[in-house]
């Protein structure tokens, strides 16, 4: 039959076979470097290790995505792409422990406790946002539920594999699963203020998360007495609670929005009565009057991940200080930086740099408040947040020292692929056109200020005539 | 500034030792302010006298508010406090050319902020009615080197008068730095004003044109009302007065070309639209454009209209998602190209600070370190019409000045002395007092 065909069409079916046969499928969803390499190595930098300090013209031997080697003087391998980053400097890619880049939703903003949802499942590929990231040296990303509830959803730790598509492709596997709580102003303001329900005050803010908690204690128990025979029927089944019991069983990491003293101090207090061991802060501006206590939490004591400088938009960080990351790092509590914001992750380097201004940290420990400390604080440690043998090859690249105001980033790798090329990369990056194309000023001096204040989260709900609003933000 | 490392102690002992030092110093009331004048003689430092200008090993002597001498040889007077500054750096303090500063104390609560006020046209708003000269952010912005600032009303299409103020004293008044005053526009614009601006193109366009037809309304009523004004001061008694109109009362000296008129503009097409607004107006030498975060795309435009830009803030992403990532930050290097005047705003309330850093991203990105610091002194202070009293380090001007122990862009670097109208200042505010106090907390976690 076949030799029937005529011969040109037989040729073109062929070229057509052959194309679907090399177009394999994670080709076609990486728009931008389906095949890009990921054998590298980059020569003559100096290399910022962050946890084994500096090397001087260094070179960094990536295999399948992976560091396999660190030194000086190593050769290339046949068929291993070389860069020269002589001048230049090399570090772990940058870790953002806090954002919401890269989601289509925030909050779900209908329940005291929504622990059944996740941001996993609204993740947008086509954010651009990931893109401007990569350019600011940023290769891993948590991205979280917002605010809004005392306990609200899980969040995801992303890759930052900008022009997959597929959004299952961004999430960082092995990363352990983690939770978002939130103390404060914007759940008493959202529920209290807004909607004349518990929690209107800090109390009340306490009591939800320690009643879902023993809810979910005794779910366990009631689990547990049906399997070994004790009932006759399982609790109905409630994914809310499961989520709760992976809690109290360690399984998922809480991570909470939190900034006065006096609430984080409850937290920790709640959690001990758990048995919980995994806590992270976020925000934290008062944590700079606890720090002793944070360092003293649990096993490993509370992380915290703080802005650089950002304050006074709220009643509760208006007694703000600068200096409250070195604080912490000088008091033995695991800190880093980040930035919340979706647009503001572009200057990671420059946030942690002001560390030096505001409690003179040196280079190392500036440098880990964005690499190996918020790795530590999301459980990816042993794979991302400094430059070791056997880590994922994931790196940024500077023309100056990070730490310089003037530095600007020149490559970005994520697993060994150029995801940001600052000579390479064409200005526009989207991987889909909007029709519309208008202008946004999202981000413009005053209607920005304007767009911020709504970004402070609920706490702003009641200055609003137009009821809930919430923003991809939860300062 | 790189240094892997340094000794913590000798910050608070440098605090100390100096603090002691002025204690000893001083007349007793003065022990008791915060800040005092001198004269002060600073000695052996390389002195900035203006971007690209700078004297090694120079002496400056401040006597009341002004710089008494500025040179290589100048003699410490016998009355004088001396600094030996080897090794350190004195800059010409710093301006801001876009804030809220003073006019806004928490973020989310409406009760503390004095920028918006009700309705579109209130062009006889004064900002400076409105400053604060208790709030926190003044201690907390100057302490970086920054003397002093625009500081500008907010909402609807004409808000008000921004001023210009230095940052020490305790009336608006005592701030007013030179008397300047100007009206702002926020030009009705055609871009996305937030995330929460879900308008559809039309509507913006349609809403855009609506603002524009009020401001030209307005504007033509204004026009007429200056010329009735003018005509009864001529005549008082032949002449009837006109209805007293506040907004059109407040747009007087404007229309009759005695008072700048800064227009807030960012998107390209507003940008354009506004610099013909004006040439119709006649008002384009009186124009200053502030925000021009797409200026770059009519760099050209703005160069040949010879109109001055406050450009920023500038940290943030670009407006366009095609736009190449660091658009924004290179926006003043390409105006600086086209042959724009350019100056530096941060566009903040509480974190003014970050100007030093804006101009460090600037220069960066394409603008340079010596274009980026005349952003943020002398070009601004030529913008304002202060270029003979603040802006660079010479005899006779207003003695707004500061110390630092390296590039004060750089964020490692730290400002080890501050004088604003020759008051010697403390490096004090709210952020160095709680790390005073906390970074050793006593007692910690046992009492």
């Amino acid at each position: 039959m076949l030799s029937a065909f005529p011969s040109r069409l037989s040729s073109a079916l062929g070229a057509l076979a052959a194309v679907l046969l090399v177009a394999s499928p994670l080709q076609a969803q990486d728009q931008l470097r389906g095949d890009a390499p990921d054998d590298w190595l980059i020569q003559d930098a100096t290399v910022l290790t962050v946890t084994n300090g500096t090397i001087e013209n260094g070179d960094i031997l990536v295999r399948d995505g992976n560091i396999a080697e660190v030194g000086t003087d190593l050769s290339a391998p046949s068929g291993v792409e070389t860069y020269d980053a002589s001048g230049e400097y090399v570090m772990p890619g940058i870790i953002e422990a806090h954002q919401h880049m890269a989601i289509s939703n925030v909050n779900e903003a209908t329940n005291q406790v929504t622990a059944e949802v996740g941001v996993g499942d609204v993740l947008n590929p086509y954010d651009i946002g990931i893109y401007r990231a990569l350019a600011g040296g940023v290769t891993t990303a948590h991205v979280m539920h917002g605010s809004a509830n005392p306990i609200g959803g899980r969040n995801e730790t992303i890759k930052l594999r900008y022009g997959v598509t597929n959004p299952d492709r961004l999430k960082m596997d092995d990363a352990p699963r983690t939770i978002k709580f939130a103390l404060g102003e914007n759940p008493t303001g959202l529920y209290g203020e807004g909607r004349n329900q518990v929690p209107g005050t800090r109390m009340g803010v306490e009591q939800v998360i320690r009643t879902a908690l023993t809810e979910a204690e005794r779910y366990m128990e009631a689990k547990q007495a049906h399997q070994s025979g004790e009932r006759a029927r399982p609790p109905a089944h409630s994914e809310r609670l499961e989520v709760l019991a992976g809690v109290l069983r360690g399984d998922i990491l809480v991570q909470t929005h939190g900034y006065r003293a006096d609430e984080l101090l409850m937290l920790m207090n709640v959690f001990e009565d758990f048995g919980i061991q995994d806590l992270v802060f976020h925000h934290v501006n008062e944590g700079f009057k606890i720090a002793p206590e944070l360092a003293a939490f649990g096993d490993d004591g509370a992380g915290a991940t703080v802005f650089s400088d950002w304050w006074s938009y709220k009643f509760e960080v208006y007694y703000s200080t600068a200096y409250n990351a070195a604080i912490l790092a000088e008091n033995g509590v695991n800190a880093s930086i980040n930035t919340d914001i979706p647009g503001e992750q572009r200057d990671l380097y420059l946030q942690a740099a002001k560390t030096q201004r505001y409690g003179d940290l040196s280079d190392t420990q500036a440098l880990e408040l964005i690499t190996i400390n918020p790795a530590r604080q999301l459980g990816i440690d042993d794979r991302v947040g400094s430059i070791e043998e056997r880590k994922a090859a994931d790196l940024a690249i500077f023309s100056e020292h990070p730490l310089s105001v003037y530095t600007e980033p020149q490559r970005t790798y994520v697993d060994g692929v150029v995801r940001f090329d600052h000579e390479e990369d064409p200005d526009d990056m989207r991987l889909r056109v909007d029709p519309e194309g208008t202008v946004d000023l999202a981000r413009d001096g005053w209607s920005r200020h304007a767009a911020h204040s709504c970004l402070k989260g609920v706490a702003q709900l009641r200055a609003t005539r137009n009821g809930v609003t919430l923003e991809n933000a939860d300062q | 500034m790189l240094s892997p490392s340094r000794p913590r102690p000798q910050r608070v002992s440098a605090v100390l030792t100096l603090f002691v030092a002025l204690f000893l110093a001083l007349p007793a009331h003065a022990q008791k302010q915060p800040g005092f004048q001198g004269p002060f003689a600073l000695t052996n430092a390389q002195v900035i006298v203006a971007p690209g200008d700078t004297l090694d090993g120079g002496t400056v002597v401040i006597r009341d508010d002004s710089i008494a001498a500025v040179g290589p040889n100048v003699s410490v007077p016998s009355d004088a406090q001396a600094f030996d500054l080897s090794g350190q750096r004195i800059y010409p303090g710093f301006i801001d050319s876009g804030t809220h500063l003073g006019l806004a104390e928490v973020g989310s609560l409406p009760e503390t902020q004095d920028f918006n006020e009700i309705g579109d046209l209130t062009a006889h708003m004064n900002a400076l009615t409105a400053v604060n000269p208790s709030t926190v952010h003044v201690p907390t912005t100057r302490v970086h080197g920054i003397t002093s600032v625009i500081t500008e009303p907010e909402n609807g299409i004409l808000p008000g008068t921004a001023a210009l103020i230095g940052l020490h004293g305790y009336t608006p008044e005592q701030m007013h730095l030179g008397g300047v005053t100007f009206t702002k526009l926020n030009f009705p614009s055609v871009g996305r004003q937030g995330p929460s601006d879900d308008r559809s193109p039309e509507t913006i366009q349609k809403e855009s044109e609506k603002a524009l037809n009020k401001l030209n309304e307005l504007w033509t009523e204004a026009e007429r009302y200056a010329r009735i004004d003018s005509a009864v001061a001529e005549q008082p008694e032949a002449r009837r007065q006109p209805e007293f109109v506040p907004a059109m009362e407040g747009l007087l000296p404007v229309i009759r070309g005695e008072q700048s008129l800064m227009i807030s503009a960012n998107a390209a097409p507003d940008i354009s639209k506004a610099l013909d607004w004006a040439e119709e107006r006649g008002v384009l030498d009186q124009l200053i454009l502030s925000g021009a975060l797409e200026g770059w795309r009519v760099a050209d435009e703005i160069a040949a209209a010879d109109v001055p830009v406050l450009v920023g803030s500038i940290m943030q992403p670009p407006s366009r998602e095609s736009d190449r990532y660091d658009k924004a930050y290179r926006t003043p290097a390409l105006l600086h190209e086209a042959g724009v005047t350019v100056a530096l705003r941060s566009g903040k309330t509480e974190n003014v600070r970050n100007l030093v850093f804006h101009a460090g991203f600037a220069a960066a990105h394409g603008l340079g370190k010596t274009e980026a610091l005349r952003a943020i002194t002398t070009t601004p202070a030529e913008i304002f019409g202060v270029a003979d009293q603040v802006g660079t380090i010479e005899a006779g001007k207003r003695a707004n000045l500061f110390v630092a122990n390296g590039d004060p862009l750089q964020p490692a670097t730290d400002v080890q002395h501050l004088f604003i109208d020759g008051y010697k200042l403390p490096l004090e505010n709210r952020a160095t007092k709680l790390y005073d106090e906390f970074l050793n907390r006593n007692p910690g976690l046992e009492k």
